[in-house]
Order: C-alpha cells, then structure tokens, then sequence
C-alpha cells in the first residue's frame, strides 16, 4: 500500500480534520486563522500527495500512449471523472467536462451554447447577486446577439426576491444564470424552484456552485440543472480545476470552444470531425495531476460527508453570527438563517482594509473588497465590505479570537475615526 | 510586525482632519483616480501658476492610508514645482515599494508611510492620490 492510500481512512472525523492540513502544522502559520475560504481552501495532505505521486511515479500524457503509465494516468484521470460524477449526482460520467474553474465552465457556456442559441430579443435572466464570473461573460453574450439581460434583485436581508423572478419569467427568457450561494451575503438561492419554473417556458438554467460543491451535498439531477459548475480549489482540490457538468442534451447542443489536439475524431485539410463528448470539450494536454487531485479531494469529502460538512458549517456560521452580534456597531450584511458559511460585515467607521490589516496583524486572514461582486456593492451603497468566511477546520475557538479581534479593532481605530 | 509601524499617529490624525479637502473652483487640472479592487477614490483638483502648484485638495473615500496619504501630499506639493512634486512623487512611491534608493532627506512627514512597504497590498492605497497627480501633471504637459 502506498503512503498516500495508507492514510486515507476510510472515514474522517471532521472533529480532528484540521491534522491532514499541512499548511497549519508549518511553524509560522500554528496560530493562522484562516478564514477566507470563499476565496480558496486550503488542501488536505492526500490531495498534494496525489499530485506527487502523479509526477513522480506515471507522468504521462492520457488518451495518446500505449504504454504502462500512460494507461495508468488515463485510468487515473477518466476515474476522477467518475468520481465528481458521483459527487455531484451526476447520471453519466460523460456529462462532465474538466475545465480551470467555474470562470471558465460559464464562459465555455456563453461561447459553446449560448452564441449559438440565443438570439436577437431574447432574454438572459441574471440575479444582483452574482460574481463577476457569472455576470460578465453574459454581457459578452448580450452584446454578441442583442440579447436582452434582466435582474432579479435581492430584499434586505439578501434573499432573492422570488416573485420578481417569477414575473421576469416569460417565453422570451431563454437562459436562467444564477448562483446557488452568494459569495459576499452568504444567502442560498431556491435553484430547485427556479428550475422548476423555468422548465414552463422552456428557458435553460446555468447554476453557479462555486460556493455550495465545497459546502453542502449537491445532486445536479434532483436539482435538474442544465448546467451547474464549480472550481476544485474551493473544495481541498487544486487550484487550476474546475469542472463544467451540463446535461446529456445541452452537451450535443453546444460546439467545441477550443479546437486542436485529442478532441477530434478525424482530420482532414479543411475540416475536421469532433470527438465524442465529454472528450470534445477537452483540448490539448489537460492539468492532469490537477483533476486526479480533484478527485482525491472529492473522496476526502466524501469520507467525511457532505452532510457533515454542511452541519459543522452551519454550527459554525450561527455561532459567529451570534458572537459578532454582540458587538457594537457591527452591522452584517446578508441573511440569519437559510445561508452559507460567508458572513460579510462593518464594524463602525472603519474601512473594511483597514480591518483586514488590522486582523492580519493579530493573524487573522479575513477578505476585503467588492468580492468580484459590484452588483452586490451599488445595493448595498458601499464601496467595500470586510467578509470572513469558514470551512471544516476552522473552529469554534477561532471564532472566539477573530471578535475578540474586532473588539480590538474598534477600540484601536475608535481614537480617530 | 506591529501595526502600528503601520498607523503611525500622523496618518491617523490626517485621516480623522484631512487638510485640504474639498474642491477647487476653477481648477487647472482635476482628475480622478479610483483603486478598482477596492473602491478607494480622489479627485484631485490642481491650480498651476508658472510652472507652481499654487493650490491642491482633494475629495474622495477610502481607507485610512489612501486618505491620509493624500492629505499629506496636498500639503507637501503646494508650493512646489512640477518638477519638484514629480521628484517627490519618485521618491515617495519608491520609499512605500520599499527600495533603499530614496532620499529619506526629501520625505519629511510623508516618512510616516514608511510602514506601508510591509504590507504589500497596501502600497496601492498609499499611492492612489499619488498615481493621480502624476496623471494630472502629465496631462498638464500635453
């Protein structure tokens, strides 16, 4: 057995899950909090082993060699398909694409699917409380075909409004893009509702879940997404992975995006015939350690439970929007119940980089800025939000010295400000 | 690292009393600088007199380093020539980057951002009102 199999247990206690994370165990990040995992995570020491093993012992190209390893990193690879697959609740293996990262998953919607099935007079329904990444690539498409996008705003406490969807709704809307989870507020959005009606006018749904694959259980095909995407380094996988799932019928729809190596079948002069799908999406050389890693970090959750991550998320995310409460002039910004593990927030006058810094300097990672999210900025009426964010191993007692932290803060810039 | 090598007592101070903020009626040269990752504003409004900046202030929002660094500046360009206020510019940016090569003698209350070259993501902040007069001046050039 090797060293990477012998310590993957068959099942992991997210009570002790911190130990498998070797960026704490360094000596000058012991005392690091980090708590801006809506950003990215940290990886569990089988998903960098796994990257290692890959390059030390079968690094080969897949789908070319007809030699040992090559088959070993074909196997490997076309395994980790299954894996996500299974992650995700995915029907078919082949209806996932590997791509860098949820940026790239929608962006190869808008150019494989959507320029060639939306048109002049359509709509594109989008929600203010989307990412840069599903916002942009959308106005490219808008632009492109004289499209027409429409916005479902959020209420005061950060939720979608719902009946303002459904109004939007029409046989004009022709694609539905919408995050499952919030990235600044926090809020989880009602995709399965969303879908559900959008199924009535026949409109497509793309959901963005970014930051709900790392945090709760998923399952693509209850939820009867067309599309759903999601990057590997906020899930313990590495960075550069991401992954594309779109159904069976959406993938036949959709035309290759980049052109070249392995995703052919036949070449001619002129022209050339497609490979079969999911192949077809997946260009030249892949990152290949990068999606076998992405698949040890998915049995890594799966060892210890999407249900169970959830829980401990959502424990931790109740206990700190209770102790931050308590503080002073502290005003959060987003939804108390039905979130996620992001909790965006002032505290009194104080420019939320001035309290990055200032919890930095107490080693405390927290995120500050406009989160890639604008929309979100303009309506709240701030430039800026200071966001902390949790994941499995981070704790209780973490929590306890990040406010404590904040009460230090308010007091050490309450002189000036 | 302590903070407050960061806020220093003078940056503090021009943050909660900026001086000359506001605007400037009549302005030779106004421009805006924005720092797009997290909001931070200036508008900068300059009068030239014979190659002298005769007067400056600014408005905008921001964090405590982008606000007080441009407080600072306005009080250490005024008076000063075009060429003088793109030295001070060099030197300035050059001493938050943290290269060794400035001319601490120049400095004089801008020596209190010395701290900024410890924090990498903060230089930009600390440069912002900077970054816009050097835009300012070369627009004044063409």
């Amino acid at each position: 057995m090797s060293i990477t199999e012998a310590q993957i247990k068959p099942e992991i206690n997210i009570k002790d899950v911190r130990k498998y994370f070797p960026i704490f165990e360094m000596p000058e990040n012991r005392d690091l909090i980090y708590f801006d995992n809506a950003a990215t995570s940290q990886r569990p020491l089988q998903v960098i082993k796994t990257w290692d093993k890959f390059n030390r012992e079968y690094n080969a190209n897949t789908h070319r060699g007809a030699y040992r390893i090559a088959e070993k990193a074909t196997q490997e690879y076309e395994k980790a398909r299954d894996k996500v697959a299974g992650f995700i609740g995915a029907g078919l293996s082949n209806e996932i694409v590997f791509v860098r990262g949820a940026t790239e998953a929608i962006n190869f919607v808008a150019y494989g699917w959507a320029l060639k099935h939306v048109q002049a007079g359509d709509e594109i329904l989008l929600s203010e409380l989307e990412h840069h990444s599903n916002l942009v690539p959308w106005q490219m498409v808008a632009q492109k075909t004289g499209a027409k996008l429409k916005f479902i705003e959020f209420d005061e406490s950060g939720q979608l409004k719902m009946e303002q969807y459904f109004q939007l709704l029409s046989a004009k809307t022709r694609l539905v893009a919408i995050t499952q989870m919030s990235n600044v507020l926090g809020s989880i959005t009602d995709v399965k509702s969303i879908i559900n009606s959008a199924l009535q006018v026949n409109a497509r749904v793309l959901v963005d879940g970014a930051q709900t694959a790392p945090h709760m259980p998923v399952n693509v095909s209850n939820m009867d997404a067309d599309f759903y995407v999601f990057s590997g380094h906020k899930m313990l996988g590495p960075m550069g992975t991401g992954v594309l799932y779109a159904k069976r019928e959406r993938f036949e729809e959709m035309d290759p995006v980049f052109f070249g190596g392995s995703m052919i079948s036949d070449v001619d002069y002129n022209s050339s015939t497609w490979n079969d799908i999911p192949w077809k999406f997946e260009a030249g050389t892949q990152n290949i350690p990068g999606v076998i890693g992405l698949g040890a970090a998915v049995d890594f959750l799966q060892q210890i439970g999407p249900d169970s991550v959830r829980a401990h998320d959502q424990a931790l995310t109740d206990y700190a929007l209770e102790q931050m409460q308590l503080i002073g002039q502290l005003k959060i910004f987003g939804p108390l119940t039905n979130r996620g593990p992001v909790i965006s927030f002032s505290l009194a006058d104080i420019h939320p980089h001035d309290l990055a810094t200032f919890l930095d300097s107490h080693n405390i990672a927290i995120r500050a800025g406009h989160h890639c999210a604008k929309l979100i900025m303009k309506r709240l009426h701030v430039p800026a939000t200071a966001r902390t964010s949790f994941y499995l191993y981070n704790n209780k007692q973490e929590i306890d010295q990040f406010v404590i932290t904040l009460d230090k803060a308010k007091d050490y810039f309450s002189k000036w400000i | 690292m302590d903070i407050d090598e960061l806020y220093q007592e003078i940056i503090l101070d021009h943050y909660k009393h900026p001086r000359n903020r506001g605007t400037l009626e009549n302005a030779d040269v106004k421009i805006t600088g924005k720092n797009p990752f997290c909001g931070d504003e200036i508008i900068l409004s300059l009068k030239l007199k014979d190659n002298i900046v005769t007067d400056v202030a600014f408005e905008g929002s921001g964090c405590a380093i982008s606000q007080a660094s441009a407080s600072v500046m306005t009080e250490q360009i005024k008076g000063k020539t075009l060429s003088e206020a793109r030295e001070l510019f060099q030197e300035f940016s050059k001493m938050v980057k943290g290269e060794i090569n400035y001319d601490p003698e120049k400095m004089d209350e801008l020596a209190a951002f010395k701290g900024v070259c410890e924090y990498p993501t903060r230089v930009k902040c600390a440069l912002l009102s900077w970054n816009a007069l050097k835009n300012a001046l070369e627009q004044k050039k063409e």
